[in-house]
């Protein structure tokens, strides 16, 4: 039985838009085991996003306490926060959210600016990560000049070039075509297999759903069972 | 760590237009504001160069320039006595008797009255300003009506060739000769001898005595010989250098407080075309704010990315500013000095100091402007922008 790596107890969130607070999240728990590649599933407006956030400790709840790799990262301060993201958390969004304005090699560099590594190192690190993802020969080319799927791999090597603790997706493939949906999905496949990398990915798609060991339904802020 | 700076500088260039044109308004800016600066300093630059570190100028106390002094030949006699005072190889003082004063003459360009300081001096003055040289012809002859014109008089004022005359008091004065004072404020002036001219003018003293030191440490002994003999007490020395120095304090103070006057009115232009520019780069790249700061990037890292993106637009500018007030170091001109009520030619004068200062406001001007779109796009909630794609 693997370790527990993600503990979310008794989490409530909501927003309050004018004066009317609006309900996201119900009393959540949930625990995702180390290794495991979990997605979560469900209409708009169920949490889903809301919940991932919380977890990758971009969003706070209102109530409750949400453990990952040891730390509840609730009661962080934002500057902690800040840090512990850029230690145990891989970002992959649907839009990819890369810097325009950057090559892929320095996308995937960002990350890594934010630990102690040499300069060297980082080069290596980054060069591993892009070799991962199969993009080493787009290494200088800027995002606009690779497709939506090679923009998404460049975004995956940026998530996994610290080696986190977790990767947290939203909507991985929710801007792509099939093919390229494919691929991704079978690159997150081998980062879990391979690597052994937890990942929670929420997603629309029954297809993309079915490549994880898990599945985990929210509806009206509520997890079914 | 922080945002690599390539970010900020790839993102001025990806929006070179509005970057091209936020950097022009403070490049104008700060044009304005070397210029003014540049001007200032000319005006002081020339009249503190006219005076020589050894020499000393005799005026009446209180006197507030040589117009408006008075000394009497026997105090001029008594202090050209004193041994700390270089002589020649002859032993006679290196000492000018000075009187100074001032007639119109026709500007070459504008045809209109321009005031041209004439000063009388004696025949030791090439000694004591041995900086000054006869350029073309040849020195006047003591004695006589003649006169030398210095190197701006005959750029600026039409009848200052040499071999024309010019009416001075009650006679006509014979140019023979032009003599180069550089950028100094002797080439605003015509010379003749004191003598001559206290005839022409019907005038019993003279305006100032210039001494040279044998030593310019000397200074202070002589002026407490000075101020202890009792024939002298209505004399005060003065520093030639601090005299002159003081001449053009009033107008560089002038120029100064004008043209900053008008600088920090046109900055805030500057500036707000900073913040406009800045706010537009903020609300363009909110998505990558929010993944920065998802990344792991803090609050502020994102502040010093931003306004070191403000700061690298003003730098510029102030860059492009100084570059082309530079160009303004070639400009020379003339203008009436409210010291000396003469016209003074003078040029604008860049210091290293003046470099650094400019730098310095346009930096100002950046931090003033990019610090607000800075701090909004550090305040930016994480879900927020992140939404915003």
């Amino acid at each position: 039985m693997a370790d527990t790596i993600v503990q979310v107890h008794d989490v409530s969130k909501s927003y309050h838009r004018d004066s009317i607070e609006i309900p996201v999240l119900q009393n959540i728990t949930l625990d995702v085991p180390e290794g495991e590649f979990l997605a979560l599933m469900g209409p708009s407006g169920s949490g889903k996003t809301t919940l991932l956030n919380l977890i990758a400790g971009i969003d706070r709840p209102n109530n409750g306490s949400i453990n990952v790799a040891g730390t509840n990262i609730v009661q962080l301060g934002e500057s902690a926060l800040a840090q512990w993201r850029s230690r145990h958390v891989g970002f992959v969004f649907q839009f990819y959210n890369l810097m325009p304005v950057l090559t892929a090699f320095e996308n995937v560099e960002l990350p890594l600016l934010l630990t102690h590594l040499s300069k060297k190192e980082r080069k290596e690190h980054v060069e591993t990560a892009l070799n991962v993802v199969g993009l080493a020969d787009r290494i200088h080319h800027y995002p606009k000049q690779l497709s939506g799927g090679q923009e998404q791999r460049v975004a995956i090597a940026r998530a996994i070039v610290t080696d986190p603790t977790i990767i947290v997706a939203d909507e991985p493939t929710g801007d792509l075509d099939k093919k390229s949906a494919d691929e991704i999905l079978l690159l997150m496949e081998r980062l879990n297999g391979e690597f052994k990398k937890t990942i929670v990915m929420v997603t629309h798609d029954p297809r993309a759903a079915e490549r994880a060991h898990k599945t985990q339904h929210l509806e009206k802020g509520e997890l079914i069972q | 760590m922080k945002i690599p700076l390539t970010y900020n500088l790839r993102n001025l260039w990806t929006r070179r237009l509005t970057t091209l044109l936020t950097v022009g308004g403070i490049a104008l800016v700060v044009f304005v504001f070397a210029a003014v600066l540049m001007l200032a300093q000319g005006v002081k630059t020339t009249l503190v160069s006219t005076g020589s570190d050894d020499n000393v100028i005799i005026l009446r106390k209180s006197a507030q320039s040589e117009l408006l002094s008075a000394v009497s030949r026997e105090s001029a006699a008594l202090i050209e006595t004193f041994p700390e005072i270089a002589a020649d190889k002859n032993g006679k003082p290196l000492a000018s008797a000075n009187m100074v004063t001032i007639i119109n003459l026709h500007k070459k360009k504008t045809n209109d009255m321009g005031n041209v300081t004439v000063r009388g001096v004696s025949p030791e003055i090439l000694a004591v300003h041995p900086e000054v040289t006869i350029k073309e012809g040849r020195m006047l002859q003591f004695g006589s009506n003649e006169i030398v014109v210095g190197n701006a008089i005959a750029d600026e004022f039409d009848g200052t060739a040499i071999g024309q005359k010019i009416q001075i008091g009650t006679n006509l004065w014979t140019i023979v000769g032009l003599f180069d004072a550089g950028k100094t404020g002797f080439a605003s002036e015509i010379w003749g001898d004191t003598e001559q001219l206290m005839l022409a003018f019907n005038r019993p003293v003279y305006s100032s005595l210039t001494l040279k030191l044998k030593n310019p440490d000397d200074f202070e002994t002589l002026k407490t010989k000075l101020s202890a003999e009792q024939r002298l007490q209505e004399l005060e020395p003065k520093r030639e250098k601090q005299y002159f120095e003081e001449q053009s304090e009033f107008m560089a103070t002038f120029i100064r407080a004008l043209g900053l006057v008008i600088t920090i009115i046109f900055s805030f232009g500057a500036m707000i075309g900073a913040m406009i520019t800045m706010y537009a780069a903020v609300s363009n790249r909110t998505v990558e704010i929010g993944t920065l700061r998802a990344l792991g990037f803090r609050r502020r890292s994102v502040l010093a990315a931003f306004l070191a993106e403000s700061l690298m637009l003003s730098l510029i500018g102030g860059a492009i500013g100084i570059i082309i007030a530079s160009f303004l170091q070639f400009v020379s001109f003339s203008t009436t000095n409210f010291g000396s009520f003469a016209e003074l030619a003078f040029g604008f004068s860049l210091t290293p100091g003046i470099v650094l200062g400019t730098l310095l406001f346009a930096l100002a001007m950046g931090f003033v402007g990019g610090f607000l779109p800075a701090f909004r796009a550090a305040r930016l909630n994480i879900i927020a922008a992140l939404r915003s794609a």
